[in-house]
């Protein structure tokens, strides 16, 4: 017979197994889901998992799909350790695509070096800006940041709308909603030839080696872990709860305003009504699968962005619904929330007694 | 006896022959890239709708639902591209760009893009349809049965082809009843069943006792059924929705044109041009009218509809003037395809400013 024991503490292994478990979960259950709507289950996870990063070109449209996500999620990482529930990533990359669009529209027909710089500086400045309104209404006015930064998300999607649609839009280009395209020196430069691939890579990379030093080296990692496990005792030891809860908001805020920056000087190259594809809601599933460390985050970010490419390549070449993507989303969540149950609790195997 | 038998030996022999011809000619192959569901039952369902067309027609096609315009797009378009598709069809105007970037990399597909205006490379084609006369035979039903004299637009985004279709419409319904004004609510979306439904609410609240819409769910014809006002189906016959409030739909109908277009392909007479078609060419239908119609509308909007397909009407004839009363089209002179297709301004009789 087996009996359910609470654990005397959470087991550390478990906490690193259980997002492998959830995507061996997510794979069982999605093969389950294809069988049921009639497709061959190995043959569609063969599509969905496999073929898309199959050649050089696909494995660069990863690293593109992965590059938002993850810098997005180890910006969320800093806090959510803390302790600091940010669910308007999406607002703060729309904010930071605004700020830097603006600022490349500037410099429409300019070129320089100096230009791309500027943009990028523009667009961190822009997602800081942003994630420092819910850090100040919850430090000073103790408002909930969960649905001051969420309902931001909207707001900022309705000042892009206005801008693209109104002041900013391309003036040859019909009215419609979308700028002009900017000129070449306010585009991240392609890292090869043909591919989309772009430098914004060398941006999460150095936000990941960044966030691991401070997370593991400096004092502020040590109390945003503290404050991660009890604001009490955080307040007891006298760390500056205040500053520290700015901190984490604006380095979240930057990294998505930068992820923003990614999208429109990198791959799009102008801004329109749909700069992100919601890489800011995305990027709190990678941010939890990766389990808010720079390394995990960076494997996530991988397993996510193929659950993209996989969607359309399983629409394809075997005429699966695209919006399946979404549900293997929602099952990896689903399974790694469902698997946390074993950090606390274990199975122990009990002789039958007769 | 003997020369029968070569007759029918020859003919058999050209049969064959034209069997295999068509059979190589078939094995092109089409794609479809969708910004929505299939199963909205609007702008996309209609394409698909036209899809399945090019199917019946023998080819074989295979979509993309739901593709963001986003850098999303570009790594579909190019999938399908490589892939062994001959022709796509990208079916929205934020595809536009990417489309023109594709098509640039993958010369021997053809690539046709719905709504735009860029045509960079000869492997690329734009097509749109005249939905703005399917408009006005809308206004000349509303006018002629609004009874508050308000009719109520919902409205998506201030583009020409919105503009001119408010224009269109609010100047047919003058014309059978010069009272009438047209209030807009912008939703700016394209779909959005709450924001749309929010819209339709607030115009009936205004007293807007019918409901155009350009926006693409069936929210705004369900809360019309709901409140006892008439409304107007978009891009696929909606009266399934809301039998009783819906009058008529302008249905998108794409599927003659990709067949003539995937038959282009496969016959090597592709080329490429910007085709504008409308209710003349098929490519907008006007669904069947519902029996609260009385018999006089409908021999206008019969009358109308036949005028507007052979050309002997045009949507847009003057007299013609803005808001602030400045002609626009002198009387007797028609709009020509440029001023449509770059028109931002209001005419006569619709009420507020376009958002800017």
């Amino acid at each position: 017979m087996i009996k359910i024991v609470k654990r005397d503490e959470p087991s550390r292994a478990i906490f690193f197994l259980t997002p492998v478990l959830a995507i061996f979960l997510t794979l069982v259950a999605g093969g389950l889901i294809f069988y049921i709507l009639g497709f061959k289950p190995f043959e569609a996870l063969k599509f969905f998992f496999i073929v898309p990063i199959a050649d050089k070109y696909g494995f660069s449209e990863l690293l593109l799909k992965a590059t938002p996500l993850c810098l997005i999620a180890i910006g969320l990482s800093f806090c959510f350790k803390s302790n600091n529930w940010n669910i308007g990533a999406e607002g703060q990359l729309t904010f930071g695509a605004i700020v830097s669009g603006g600022v490349a529209l500037l410099f429409y027909e300019q070129e320089g070096f100096y230009i791309l710089p500027i943009v990028i500086l523009a667009g961190a400045i822009g997602g800081m800006l942003y994630a420092s309104i819910p850090a100040i209404l919850k430090t000073y006015f103790n408002t909930n940041e969960i649905l001051v930064s969420l309902m931001l998300v909207y707001v900022s999607k309705l000042i892009l709308d206005y801008l693209v649609v109104g002041p900013w839009s391309n003036p040859e280009g019909f009215n419609f909603p979308e700028t002009r395209q900017f000129s070449d020196s306010a585009r991240l430069p392609l890292l090869f030839e043909g591919l989309r691939i772009h430098a914004g890579i060398f941006l999460a990379l150095a936000a990941v080696v960044i966030s691991w030093f401070i997370f593991y080296k400096t004092y502020l990692g040590f109390q945003m872990k503290v404050s991660g496990f009890s604001l009490k005792t955080a307040k007891y030891a006298g760390y500056k709860g205040k500053k520290m809860i700015i901190l984490v908001f604006l380095i979240s805020g930057a990294c998505a305003g930068l992820a923003g920056v990614g999208e429109i000087t990198g791959p799009i190259g102008q801004l329109h009504r749909e700069v992100s594809p919601d890489y800011g809601f995305t990027a709190i599933i990678v941010a939890f699968l990766g389990r808010l460390h720079p390394v995990g985050i960076i494997f996530a970010s991988l397993v996510v962005a193929i659950t993209y490419l996989g969607a359309e390549t399983a629409q394809i070449f075997m005429q699966i619904p695209k919006y399946t993507g979404q549900v293997f989303q929602g099952m990896i969540l689903f399974f790694l929330l469902a698997s946390d149950y074993l950090l606390f609790f274990k199975f122990k195997f009990i002789g039958s007694k007769k | 006896m003997h020369k029968l038998f070569i007759r029918s030996f020859v003919s058999s022999l050209v049969f064959l022959f034209t069997l295999t011809v068509a059979a190589v000619a078939k094995d092109v192959k089409a794609a479809f890239v969708y910004i929505g569901p299939t199963g909205d039952h609007g702008w996309t369902y209609q394409h698909d709708v036209g899809r399945k067309a090019v199917e019946a027609a023998g080819f074989k096609t295979t979509y993309v639902e739901g593709v963001p315009e986003s850098a999303d797009a570009e790594r579909v378009l190019r999938q399908l591209a490589n892939s062994g598709h001959d022709v796509i069809f990208t079916t929205s105007f934020g595809y536009m760009n990417p489309t023109n970037k594709v098509a640039k990399e993958f010369p021997n597909v053809k690539f046709e893009h719905a709504t735009g205006y860029k045509r960079e490379h000869p492997n690329v084609a734009t097509y749109a349809a005249r939905f703005y006369e399917g408009r006005a035979i809308l206004g000349t039903i509303a006018g002629s049965m609004t009874k508050s004299n308000v009719i109520g637009y919902v409205a998506s985004f201030p583009i020409p082809e919105v503009i001119r279709g408010i224009n269109s419409f609010t100047l047919a319904a003058q014309k059978v009843n010069p009272n009438i004004k047209t209030k807009i609510v912008w939703a700016f979306t394209w779909y959005d069943p709450g924001k749309e439904a929010e819209a339709a609410k607030a115009l009936i609240d205004q007293g807007a006792d019918i409901i155009a819409q350009h926006t693409d769910s069936t929210a705004i014809v369900q809360i019309a059924e709901k409140a006892g006002v008439y409304a107007f189906g978009q891009a696929s016959d909606m009266d399934k929705f809301a039998p009783k409030a819906v009058l008529t739909s302008v249905e998108n109908n794409w599927g003659p044109y990709y067949v003539e277009r995937v038959k282009a392909v496969a016959n090597g007479t592709w080329n490429q041009k910007d085709t504008w078609h409308g209710i003349g060419d098929g490519m907008v239908v006007i669904s069947d009218l519902d029996s609260a119609i009385p018999s006089d509308v409908r021999s206008k909007v019969k009358k109308l509809q036949a005028d507007l397909a052979s050309g002997k009407v045009h949507a847009f004839t003057g007299p013609i003037y803005d808001q602030k009363g400045n002609l626009m089209v002198a009387e007797g002179k028609t709009a020509d395809d440029g001023m449509l297709a770059g028109m931002m301004t209001y005419v006569k009789g619709v009420e507020g400013d376009i958002p800017k």
